[in-house]
């Protein structure tokens, strides 16, 4: 394959595993919990850059699919006494048909009205769980700590859980080269630069854009089962937070929207950033600031899309010719 | 027939941009339409390839009536078009542009075949040593031959031209009066918009003239020239342009 021999794929591939493969050496638990965040975000990441980069639909609510993929999962797990393996692919799968749903209904929406809608999604999805009693309703589910026991106790299933977020966010990464070389992605990318022209070429805009919004929502799905497994707990405030969605878009926007690297690099810088914002005492007058990191995602995005809102990655690959051929 | 329009009329509101036009036009020919601004050219452009829906009449494409079908549909029957005002893909490469045009055009053609398709096109319209810059850095004229370039790599039956020669350089008019000679050479029917007189009568083998959305005249270049309603439609009344003219003599 020609792909396999193209540094725009190798490249993100090689990063991402030898981030993955790092605290498996170190044996150190507290490395591992912080590359876990990392691949989380990349495999969410990535996906969404299928949706907000290569499509150029922006969404604000995309951490939707990875609470229902969560809540879905759980409840096979909890409920049904799945093992995690089957819960996490149906997690997915039911993130993509409510994505395949949604989509068809709010694509026909652009720009502002789109990304309004995605908001009001989430905070609909929200209310939704809140009331579904079987779903454990306001407060949620909880794992029966026994449950763990099937994967070799709690230390084991954490390794488990964090090799297959890192499997996860290979595949995204994966896709994301895959889609942007395709003939499906060139369409995608037609729709974002000019969707009345492109349908006028003869790209079947509607059609491909539920496609891209099922894709994007599949593997946050399944991260979802694998992240709420891990917590051993679930609720809806916890599954649908707006703020972790606007942080993903931070990611991808800084590390360069539509391309495969910069979703990776985008959520590595973040992710190490908001680790070393939440752990420093930040205090203005005395007053110890909670959440600091939310308005250094904020000023973060403002920034970004003054000054280089084509990211990192962009911007390098604007600078020279050889940078455009290695880094896709 | 390539293509019959029939009664086709377009209101926006109050407004009847397009009254009741009909007229053929047959394979391997080279249509004019012209008219003064704002007479409704390009909407009956977008009516013919179903942008806009029709407020009334029949649009029929190589004996398929098009009405109720979307953009993408008569495109794949087809149908390709340039936009008056460029719309290139901006941040996509040149080429990228094109492969577009040959993917989802008519034989919705893999990314290879499309390439190939592509770079043959590319080269024809004098755009290949561009082929990697970005679409947005080409200046007016590139970008003019880009669109053209991007609907003949869908291969279509008819291309709908709307004013490509606009706002390009004597020299460059030249240049593109013979891509569009060729391209009829290559048994592509074309419809064109165009404001300059002497490429679109030479180029066209009909001509049809529109003036506030209604057909005022149709026939050959020379008959066209000559119709009283049609200089009217351009210059206004002749016999008032005669009296002012003597009124300034005497």
């Amino acid at each position: 394959m020609k792909a396999w021999r193209s540094p725009g794929l190798w490249i993100p591939l090689v990063i991402v595993v030898i981030l993955a493969a790092y605290p498996a050496l170190t044996d150190k638990a507290s490395t591992r919990e912080t590359v876990f965040n990392v691949l989380l975000a990349i495999g969410l990441a990535s996906s969404l850059n299928i949706l907000l980069g290569y499509t150029g639909y922006v969404s604000f609510g995309h951490i939707v699919f990875f609470g229902l993929g969560g809540y879905a999962g759980f409840y096979l797990i909890d409920v049904l006494g799945w093992n995690l393996l089957p819960a996490a692919l149906v997690g997915g799968a039911v993130a993509g048909s409510i994505a395949l749903l949604l989509g068809l209904a709010i694509l026909r929406l652009r720009g502002a009205y789109f990304a309004l809608a995605t908001i009001g999604i989430l905070e609909a999805m929200k209310a939704l769980v809140i009331n579904m009693d079987f779903l454990g309703g306001p407060t949620g589910m909880e794992l029966n700590f026994q449950v763990y026991k099937d994967y070799g106790g709690a230390g084991q299933m954490l390794w488990t859980v964090y090799w297959a977020v890192a499997a996860i966010a290979l595949i995204a990464v994966f896709l994301s080269f895959n889609v942007k070389l395709s003939k499906f992605g060139l369409g995608l990318m037609a729709i974002r630069e000019d969707e009345d022209a492109a349908e006028v070429m003869g790209v079947v805009a509607q059609r491909a854009k539920a496609y891209a919004y099922v894709l994007s929502a599949i593997l946050p799905g399944i991260l979802g089962t694998l992240f709420f497994f891990k917590q051993g707990v679930i609720e809806p405030g916890s599954a649908f937070r707006l703020h972790m969605s606007i942080e993903l878009l931070v990611m991808v926007m800084l590390g360069g929207a539509g391309t495969v690297l910069g979703p990776i690099l985008g959520a590595g810088v973040y992710q190490v950033l908001r680790v070393s914002l939440l752990t420093s005492d930040v205090a203005l007058l005395g007053l110890r600031i909670r959440d600091i990191q939310l308005a250094v995602a904020g000023l973060l995005l403002l920034l970004i899309v003054l000054f280089i809102p084509s990211g990192a990655i962009g911007w390098l690959r604007s600078r020279s010719n050889v940078l455009r051929r290695v880094l896709e | 027939m390539m293509l019959e329009v029939k009664n086709v009329t377009k209101h926006f509101g109050g407004l009847t941009a397009v009254n009741d036009v009909s007229f053929d036009l047959q394979e391997g020919q080279i249509l004019g339409l012209i008219g003064p601004n704002g007479a409704g050219k390009t909407t009956l452009f977008n009516c013919i390839n179903s942008v806009y829906p029709l407020s009334g009449g029949t649009v029929t494409f190589r004996g398929r009536q098009l009405n109720g079908l979307k953009t993408y549909q008569v495109a794949h029957l087809g149908m390709a078009r340039t936009h008056q005002i460029v719309r290139p893909l901006n941040e996509l490469t040149v080429r990228q542009n094109t492969v577009v045009g040959a993917c989802f055009g008519r034989h919705g053609h893999t990314l290879r075949a499309a390439e190939k398709i592509a770079d043959e096109v590319l080269d024809f319209v004098g755009l290949a040593a561009r082929a990697g810059m970005p679409a947005g850095s080409l200046n007016v004229a590139q970008k003019k031959r880009l669109e053209l370039a991007r609907a003949l790599c869908a291969q279509p039956y008819l291309l709908l031209l709307d004013e490509v020669l606009a706002g390009l350089n004597p020299s460059e008019v030249v240049n593109m009066v013979a891509i569009i000679r060729k391209i009829r050479a290559q048994g592509i029917s074309i419809i064109m918009i165009e404001h300059i007189m002497h490429a679109i009568m030479n180029l066209s083998d009909r001509v049809i003239v529109l003036n506030y959305g209604s057909l005022i005249a149709q026939g050959t270049p020379d008959e066209v020239s000559q119709n009283e309603e049609v200089i009217q439609a351009y210059l206004g009344d002749p016999d008032l342009a005669e009296r002012l003219l003597e009124e300034e003599r005497a």
